[in-house]
């Protein structure tokens, strides 16, 4: 790869990517276990109406998409309470019309100078220093918390009844857990773009679940496979000159593919009993 | 109803309302060290809001609700389906809520007779197994007060029976509190100290055989089933192990079902 140039630009973003990585590998997990991609999904979605809002108002995207975004978080649990409407409904109406009113105000106020592509799918090489503050000082405190939360995130997640009967309040660690991917999504919308944020959260997880044998290892190594991905993709954006976000994408769906030919639980074969062994008896009388 | 020191739970004439309707109302439970206390109502009944109200996850609308200070609760879940996606091992488990050492894992495990099972993955898990395994990560905690959600409901009766003997050595050797919710009096009548029959308010209760020849016991549930139910009753009184050995009610393994050649005990049959 002697034709890459090491410009400073590359290595920001090659940092930056690196570092949101390593945060989103334990929350993709969580997502996937909890199944709410579609709630992510949604969240990243919102994330550009934050961003128009941002140019309208004239105050910082740092503000104004977390503060959409967490908003959003509340409308969900409010409009849970509405029996009328699937939650699935739900999602989908906030994620459309939040999208369609981002994209509406922004060709409004910024006119012809914003880079509608570049909020869709990111722009992973325009990372400045600011960003790499954000993504290291923000992501390492939502990474600390994770970890210092976790085996509550993780109660939570296999059940809610038994985590609340022993004193974990499940709802507590739930609104915890939906605050954290939404300042997590408003981190990563500039990068990634509002379409790739639940793929790049996603992805490195369920391309981890093959291999693993417990949470703790699906988090880390969905991490590592996430950073794999980035700096992949990072490269072959340089090497073919494609589109970094997408780029990055399509990395880690490869290292998905890849991984999906591994041998099924390959680490837990040899000590894990036959399923089902004979339990069935009260049918048959020994006599 | 004074309450004295053993008294884990005292709950004196609680109820729950929600959307203007009462769940539950006029509830008195009390539950003191040792004691294995089942609830039994129709669907609906108020049970599993009257659990809640004992292990404070819910507060009460009325009424007085008084735990013993550092309860301990350890709760087996009535069903639990645990995502594909989440590799879960039976070892893993165990530490869900709380950390506990790989000695104290062994120890559990080993009194569900289940020690095989450490590193099977929940998924693989038959329902008897997964029961146990559920039982065992509450007793890991060292509980005082055991809450089990209708525990056996889509087990079989050899399952069935381990398991409420299990329920039994776990309260003899740890003295602590059972509180189990059940829709089969006949089953669970067997160890249990007091039975408290819910519809919405406390229907009857008192001692198992003083609520089933309560008349309104027999006005909600009707008498007792003495047919289908009560003849397949008999004893199956162990398990098989995957290793072709069978454990007996009393931990022992043998080779075969009935190790003293045909001692089939039917005199189980609690015709109640």
């Amino acid at each position: 790869m002697g034709m890459i140039m090491f410009d400073d630009f590359f290595i920001r973003a090659l940092f930056a990517g690196i570092g949101l990585a390593v945060i989103v590998g334990p929350l993709g997990c969580l997502i996937i276990w909890r199944k709410m991609a579609f709630f992510g999904d949604t969240l990243a979605h919102a994330a550009l109406l934050g961003i128009a809002l941002a140019i309208l108002a004239d105050v910082s995207s740092l503000i104004a998409v977390p503060f959409v975004t967490l908003a959003i978080c509340i409308a969900i649990m409010v409009a849970k309470r509405t029996p009328s409407l699937s939650s699935d409904t739900i999602l989908a109406i906030l994620a459309h019309s939040t999208l369609a009113l981002g994209l509406v105000l922004v060709s409004v106020t910024g006119g012809r100078n914003v880079d509608v592509n570049g909020l869709l799918f990111g722009d992973i090489l325009a990372v400045d220093i600011t960003d790499l503050l954000v993504i290291y000082a923000g992501g390492g405190a939502i990474l600390a918390i994770i970890v210092w939360q976790w085996r509550r995130l993780v109660a939570a997640t296999l059940s809610p009844d038994i985590a609340e009967a022993e004193g974990l309040s499940p709802q507590r660690t739930e609104w915890l857990f939906m605050v954290l991917i939404a300042l997590v999504v408003s981190i990563a919308v500039k990068l990634v773009g509002v379409l790739l944020i639940t793929a790049l959260m996603i992805i490195p997880a369920a391309a981890a679940r093959r291999v693993v044998t417990s949470p703790e290892m699906m988090a880390v190594l969905a991490s590592i496979l996430g950073v794999i991905g980035v700096i992949a993709g990072l490269y072959g954006s340089a090497e073919f000159d494609t589109p970094s976000g997408p780029s990055i994408i399509v990395a880690g769906a490869l290292l998905l593919l890849g991984l999906t030919f591994v041998p099924r639980r390959l680490s837990a074969a040899n000590d894990s009993p036959a399923p089902h062994n004979h339990h069935d008896e009260a049918g048959h009388d020994p006599k | 109803m004074a309450s004295d020191k053993t008294d884990l739970i005292n709950l004196e004439n609680a109820g729950v309302r929600r959307d203007n309707r009462w769940l539950v109302r006029g509830i008195d439970l009390r539950i003191h060290k040792g004691e294995i206390v089942t609830i039994i109502g129709p669907n609906g009944a108020g049970k599993s809001t009257t659990a809640k109200l004992a292990v404070g996850t819910i507060r009460a609308n009325e009424g007085r609700v008084q735990r013993q200070a550092g309860l301990r609760v350890g709760y087996v879940p009535q069903k639990l389906h645990i995502d594909p996606a989440l590799p879960m091992r039976v070892e893993r488990l165990l530490d869900l809520t709380a950390k506990v050492s790989p000695d104290e894992k062994k120890q559990a495990l080993a009194a569900v007779g289940a020690p095989h099972l450490e590193t099977a993955f929940v998924q693989d898990l038959s329902g008897g197994e997964f029961q146990r395994i559920l039982l065992a990560r509450a007793m890991v905690r060292r509980p005082n007060l055991l809450v089990l959600d209708e525990p056996v409901q889509g087990v079989d009766f050899a399952s069935e029976a381990m398991l409420y003997n299990l329920i039994r050595q776990i309260r003899d050797t740890t003295g602590c509190g059972v509180l189990m919710i059940s829709h089969d009096l006949h089953i669970v009548m067997a160890d249990t100290d007091t039975v408290l029959c819910l519809n919405g308010h406390i229907c009857c209760s008192g001692s198992p055989d003083s609520v089933v020849s309560n008349p309104k016991y027999l006005r909600l549930f009707g008498a007792p089933d003495t047919t289908a139910l009560a003849v397949y009753r008999h004893d199956h009184d162990h398990i098989h192990l995957p290793d072709g050995t069978v454990q007996h009610v009393d931990g022992s393994i043998s080779d075969s079902c009935h190790p003293d050649k045909h001692e089939h005990n039917h005199d189980g049959h609690d015709h109640v």
